[in-house]
């Protein structure tokens, strides 16, 4: 089947491999293409290479070998050009603890070469909920506020790519879901967001696409549908009217077993199958004299899918 | 030239010495006024005058080269290592800046900071001793181009420094010495001929001494020979620099 034909990737990353000096080799020859406007979220256990992926494509981490393009520009030979398209927040919680708000706002504008513009740095404060507090010193706000003051500093430049390294690591709900409100929103205007995380449910509410990374290799990347329906195991529950102490030895070999000391039958098929084997089940469990209350059907979620990938490789 | 950027940071550290005052600007001050107190005033009356200079006078300019040159070396890596400590340097490093303006912001700052500090301190020398500056563009310049060459230095500690105790290390057990023993209070025509040979392989002798030239016009060495070993001194510290951004040390790795 031929893929529809995609526009030019606004990010490009081809064989990538970054080895520290202390040996660890961090990125294992990556190849990966981000497309303009999408949200991409990579997943990984810690220490995957995520956020030495992230650190090469910005500049704060060489890369051993291999070659990163943002729309079309190297980012070694067009750096200038390259960086000032990006906006990164990174995972620690790292700020000037004595500057105010507003201070360290217009410096990340400033160093990434934009002229001082007040009202778009009052826009960007005004989202994120920032603006009562801009003449607070950092030292004085909460984790989940200097987390906010971090991506304001990443969207003070206006980027045309935002790299959000794990966004939401101890971060409470409701801010998580302002977070992916804003993250949301961003896309709307036509940013480009590239998030990694370890919480799967946030790549599963969030991505359009999916990449999985461990050990520096990127082992899968995937429209987040496909992958959710061709890794997608279901499952058929029947709650039965009378509990079974052994799966019936007439139906021994089917993939079935019990949970709820006998109360649940669970069956568990692949839904991308032509013949799903549920209309033949239910017949046998007629025939067995098998009687259930109810049913349902239950899609596993991108977590058993990330466990099954990665657990077999460690 | 990314000027937004350059602004950026030479205003970021302006604000940190705004902030920190007190101990930048105050604490050298006093320091230097003890150092009169003691060397100009107690022993000073019992010196004779070297090359018919009044010994408290004679020692003004290297007492400001003794806490520029400290003050420099401080400034500057504190500027650089402060980033790096707390993490905020992902920041500069993922930016569309060149290492040269890296360089020319945060050592523009360093070496503001430690002109002003120069002026400041020897506006205090001067209500403690009556001294006349004998070539003033000359002091000026010897002033910023030694504050450029140990905010240099300073850099370059900084970027190689991974904890405060190393940040402490050179200008502690290198710079301290070499500016004690560097002529900033006696003349090195004083010492035994062998120890005046040494001296001159000490850099801070070339450094106090084209200062001091251009308060009272003499000198221990040449002037030109001060501003070669300046120069050298410049040009070095940008090599070294250079080459820790070329190959990302202790920076990109």
């Amino acid at each position: 089947m031929l893929a529809p034909p995609q526009p030019a990737p606004i990010l490009s990353i081809r064989g990538l491999t970054k080895t520290y000096a202390s040996g660890f080799q961090a990125l294992k020859g990556v190849d990966l293409d981000i497309r303009k406007g999408e949200i991409f979220a990579l997943l990984g256990p810690n220490g995957a290479g995520k956020t030495t992926l992230i650190s090469a494509v910005c500049g704060i981490v060489t890369a051993t070998s291999g070659t990163v393009t943002v729309a079309g520009y190297d980012n070694v030979a067009d750096y200038r050009r390259t960086r000032a398209m990006i906006g990164l927040v990174p995972q620690e919680l790292s700020t000037n603890a004595f500057e105010p708000v507003i201070s360290t706002i217009r410096f990340s504008r400033g160093l990434f070469g934009k002229p001082p513009n007040p009202a778009h740095v009052e826009k960007v404060l005004r989202t994120l909920s920032l603006w009562d507090k801009r003449n607070s010193r950092i030292m004085e706000l909460s984790g989940g506020m200097k987390r906010r003051v971090l991506i304001a500093k990443a969207l003070s430049h206006e980027p045309d790519i935002l790299f959000l390294d794990e966004p939401t690591a101890g971060v409470d709900v409701e801010l998580r879901r302002d977070m992916w409100e804003m993250v949301r929103a961003l896309r709307e205007t036509g940013v480009t967001i590239i998030l990694t995380t370890h919480y799967i449910e946030e790549a599963e509410e969030m991505a359009d696409r999916i990449g999985v990374i461990d050990k520096g290799e990127l082992i899968l990347v995937e429209e987040k549908k496909t992958l959710m329906a061709k890794l997608g195991r279901k499952q058929l529950v029947l709650h039965l009217r009378e509990p079974l102490a052994a799966v019936p030895d007439a139906l021994a070999g089917q993939p079935l077993e019990l949970a709820q000391d006998g109360h649940d039958l669970i069956y568990t098929f692949d839904a991308q199958a032509e013949e799903t084997g549920i209309p033949a089940l239910l017949k046998r469990l007629a025939d067995l004299g098998i009687d259930f209350k109810d049913l349902q059907t239950r899609q596993s979620s991108l977590e058993d899918i990330f466990v099954s990938l990665v657990r077999p490789r460690s | 030239m990314n000027v937004y950027a350059l602004r950026a940071i030479y205003r970021f550290e302006m604000d940190r010495m705004r902030r920190t005052l007190l101990q930048s600007l105050v604490t050298p001050v006093i320091t230097t006024s003890l150092y009169f107190v003691v060397f100009g005033s107690a022993i000073g009356g019992r010196m004779a005058e070297i090359d018919g200079v009044p010994y408290a006078a004679y020692i003004v300019p290297g007492l400001v080269m003794l806490s520029l040159l400290t003050e420099s070396i401080f400034n500057a890596s504190f500027g650089i290592y402060m980033p790096k400590f707390t993490g905020t340097v992902y920041e500069i490093l993922s930016a569309p800046i060149s290492p040269f303006e890296i360089i020319l912001g945060y050592v523009g700052a360093a070496a503001t900071k430690s002109l002003i500090l120069g002026l400041v301190i020897l506006a205090t020398a001067r209500l403690f001793v009556p001294f006349e500056i004998l070539h003033p563009l000359a002091m000026i310049g010897f002033l910023v181009l030694t504050a450029v060459a140990f905010c240099l230095l300073g850099f370059a500690i900084g970027v190689w420094a991974d904890g405060f105790e190393k940040m402490q290390i050179i200008p502690m057990m290198i710079v301290m010495p070499l500016t004690f023993l560097g002529g900033s209070f006696y003349s090195i025509k004083m010492l035994p001929a062998f120890w005046q040979q040494v001296s001159l392989f000490n850099p801070v002798v070339y450094l106090v001494n084209g200062f001091r030239w251009s308060f009272y016009g003499q000198a221990d060495v040449g002037i030109g020979a001060s501003l070669g070993m300046i120069a050298a001194f410049i040009a070095i510290c940008i090599a070294i620099i250079w080459w820790m951004f070329r190959t990302g040390y202790k920076l990109k790795n």
